[in-house]
């Protein structure tokens, strides 16, 4: 007990005092504080920007309509595209309208559906990622959030038209990657793509969500890391200070990358991009093996003790 | 490389008594009537209470032993393990929870085991998760294995038969603990391509990431009595919505009435039911690939190395059980 408190108490000042790790922590916490900005520009501010034409459509068609994702079809360029978008809001109303970005599994299902249409109708799928996770509620579980997570990876996996994925904002746990499985995944240069949030991962691994800064450094979300593990395949520069700075800018910047990926999907057969989408996933990852002598024992040896209690049997 | 899994002490004629963990001699008491057991009267009966039923939680290698007919199984691929690619510390640096998990756990080596086996007369492979390994928690190896798994059950012709526990994503993995849920995606899909069944059981818990991908998308789903299964667990939704939750929260009754699961199976039933389900599936053998290929030549080279070095009389009942090799 005290040990432990003694090892956390050196730890609180080796923290202090390492220089390294105490500006490696400042800017990935200054990172999430932009990702956050009240300014930033959402989904739709993008949609707006990109595309000359959106007509959103609603509902899954079973349930209801989640506000958290907006998802319709666009005109982008000289062609048509799907686009499926997580959305927060700007003011305090529309936040708790919006879920804070939080979709339940309606949310996914009206993504699944505008996916199928847009297979169909042979039309590019954006997604612009931009959550703090998948709502948590009862309801949600009820109606199948696991599910409904797991089928849209599935839905993106198996589409036969390009896809690319943005995270324009902050990418957080499953609720992120459930529109987040493309052919290309581009990040802005402030956003984040973690497994958990600083404050969730803070509250279960630190038992205190107050130790959020020093989680968001171990978690390393930044668009830098993440590209350099293969997560994204393209940083997309923000404007001066950030994307809030100037919404214009930031869209016009996404929108070079974004024609570039989407033209060089095109050039694919749609097998081969199947097949090359399922293989970037099939990989991903970091393991390392054992030398195979490694507990050699082929049958598992009987406990010492063991053998003596059932010679008393 | 792989491990054999096979009941010595049956062979001899006595109760098997393998799993390290649970032959500690002090015994375990059910929490919920009392009970009190000693030994190995849990594991032989699948880690089930035998007066009220409560299912103790139980190793990825005690579910094994208690699916595989004979309690026999082939565990592939023992040398994988996690690796550290976010240098991560949080008030314990992640590869010393590795170590201790490691050190504790049966052997695997990680949160998941392979294994090749017979359910109920019918030939499968196998993924068991383990929750007493850094609490199921899905990292790289757990991906890889899965899509080992997958793409080898595929290739043998032979159904998937997965048993998660497990609280989701391991965090200290970063963005590719996330990526592991696409990865596991990507491993269904050669099931899918082969026009072969994946049969999924769900233990207690199975939360996150987990029952948000893989575990989820079972053609078939079974969940063990009383199993909480959830995206989100009732602590984080409390701590985020302050929703009061119901007391039958995402446990596997409830889960059921909402139409997330197919049944709700005892663990002692599972091997019949599985059998059952996979003799309904079963297609007419033609010209593919015998299914048991990889079983006998894993079998036949292990016989090879430790066979002469067992006792004679042993060594020949061993011989006879694997007469198919």
């Amino acid at each position: 007990m005290t040990a432990r408190r003694g090892r956390r108490f050196v730890r609180r000042l080796t923290d202090r005092i390492s220089p390294r790790r105490a500006v490696e922590h400042d800017t990935t916490w200054q990172t999430i504080q932009l990702v956050r900005h009240p300014e930033r520009p959402y989904t739709l501010d993008y949609i707006a920007r990109l595309f000359s034409d959106f007509e959103e459509l609603h509902g899954d068609r079973s349930h209801s309509d989640d506000p958290a994702i907006v998802a319709g079809l666009a005109r982008y360029g000289r062609g048509a595209v799907a686009v499926i978008g997580h959305q927060k809001g700007r003011d305090a109303q529309d936040r708790v309208f919006r879920s804070f970005g939080m979709p339940g599994p309606e949310g996914y299902r009206k993504g699944m559906r505008v996916m199928e249409i847009a297979g169909r109708l042979s039309l590019p799928v954006i997604t612009l990622i931009d959550t703090p996770g998948a709502f948590p509620g009862a309801e949600a579980e009820q109606r199948g959030q696991g599910v409904a997570i797991a089928a849209s990876m599935r839905a993106m996996l198996r589409l036969d038209v390009p896809v690319v994925s943005v995270v324009v904002g902050e990418g957080s746990s499953g609720g992120a990657l459930a529109l987040g499985v493309a052919d290309r995944v581009l990040m802005l240069e402030n956003s984040t793509y973690s497994v958990i949030s600083p404050e969730g991962g803070a509250a279960i691994l630190w038992r205190d969500a107050a130790k959020a800064p020093l989680a968001a450094a171990a978690f390393k979300p930044t668009a830098a890391n993440c590209f350099r593990w293969g997560v994204a395949d393209a940083v997309v520069p923000e404007p001066a200070g950030g994307a809030h700075a100037d919404h214009d800018e930031a869209a016009r910047l996404l929108d070079g990358y974004l024609r570039r990926a989407l033209r060089d999907l095109a050039a694919l057969e749609p097998a081969e991009r199947r097949r090359q989408r399922r293989e970037r996933y099939r990989r991903i990852g970091a393991h390392r093996e054992v030398a195979s002598g490694d507990r050699a024992s082929m049958i598992t040896p009987r406990p010492r003790g063991d053998a003596a209690a059932a010679s008393n049997e | 490389m792989a491990r054999v899994h096979i009941s010595i002490d049956r062979l001899r004629g006595r109760p098997r008594a393998r799993s390290s963990r649970a032959a500690d001699g002090a015994g375990e008491t059910c929490p919920k009537c009392g009970t009190h057991f000693r030994g190995e009267e849990l594991v032989r009966n699948a880690r089930v209470c035998t007066s009220c039923g409560h299912h103790f939680p139980a190793s990825a290698h005690q579910r094994l032993d208690a699916l595989a007919d004979r309690g026999e199984w082939i565990e592939p691929w023992t040398e994988l393990r996690a690796s550290d690619p976010l240098r991560f510390r949080d008030l314990e640096p992640y590869t010393s929870r590795v170590a201790k998990a490691e050190a504790k756990s049966d052997g695997s080596g990680e949160a998941m085991a392979i294994a090749q086996l017979e359910i109920h007369g019918q030939p499968a492979i196998a993924a068991a998760m383990d929750f007493g390994f850094l609490g199921g928690s899905m990292g790289s190896v757990v991906g890889e294995k899965l899509v080992r798994a997958s793409e080898r059950a595929a290739e043998s012709g032979l159904p998937l038969v997965v048993i998660t526990a497990s609280g989701g994503a391991r965090m200290q993995e970063g963005i590719l603990a996330l990526m592991q849920m696409a990865r596991t995606v990507v491993a269904y899909e050669a099931m899918a391509d082969a026009h072969l069944p994946v049969v999924v059981v769900l233990g207690n818990p199975t939360t996150g990431g987990v029952w948000a991908s893989f575990a989820a998308l079972g053609d078939v789903t079974y969940a063990e009595p009383g199993a909480l299964i959830a995206f989100s667990g009732p602590r984080v939704i409390e701590q985020t919505t302050r929703e009061r939750l119901p007391e039958d929260f995402g446990l596997a009754e409830t889960q059921l009435a909402n139409g997330q699961i197919d049944a709700v199976v005892d663990r002692r039933e599972l091997p019949e039911r599985i059998g059952r389900v996979l003799a309904i599936l079963e297609r007419p053998r033609g010209l593919e690939a015998p299914p048991a290929f990889v079983w006998a030549q894993e079998r036949a080279a292990w016989a090879a190395q430790t066979l002469p070095t067992l006792p004679k009389r042993l060594a020949m009942r061993i011989r006879g059980d694997g007469a198919e090799g």
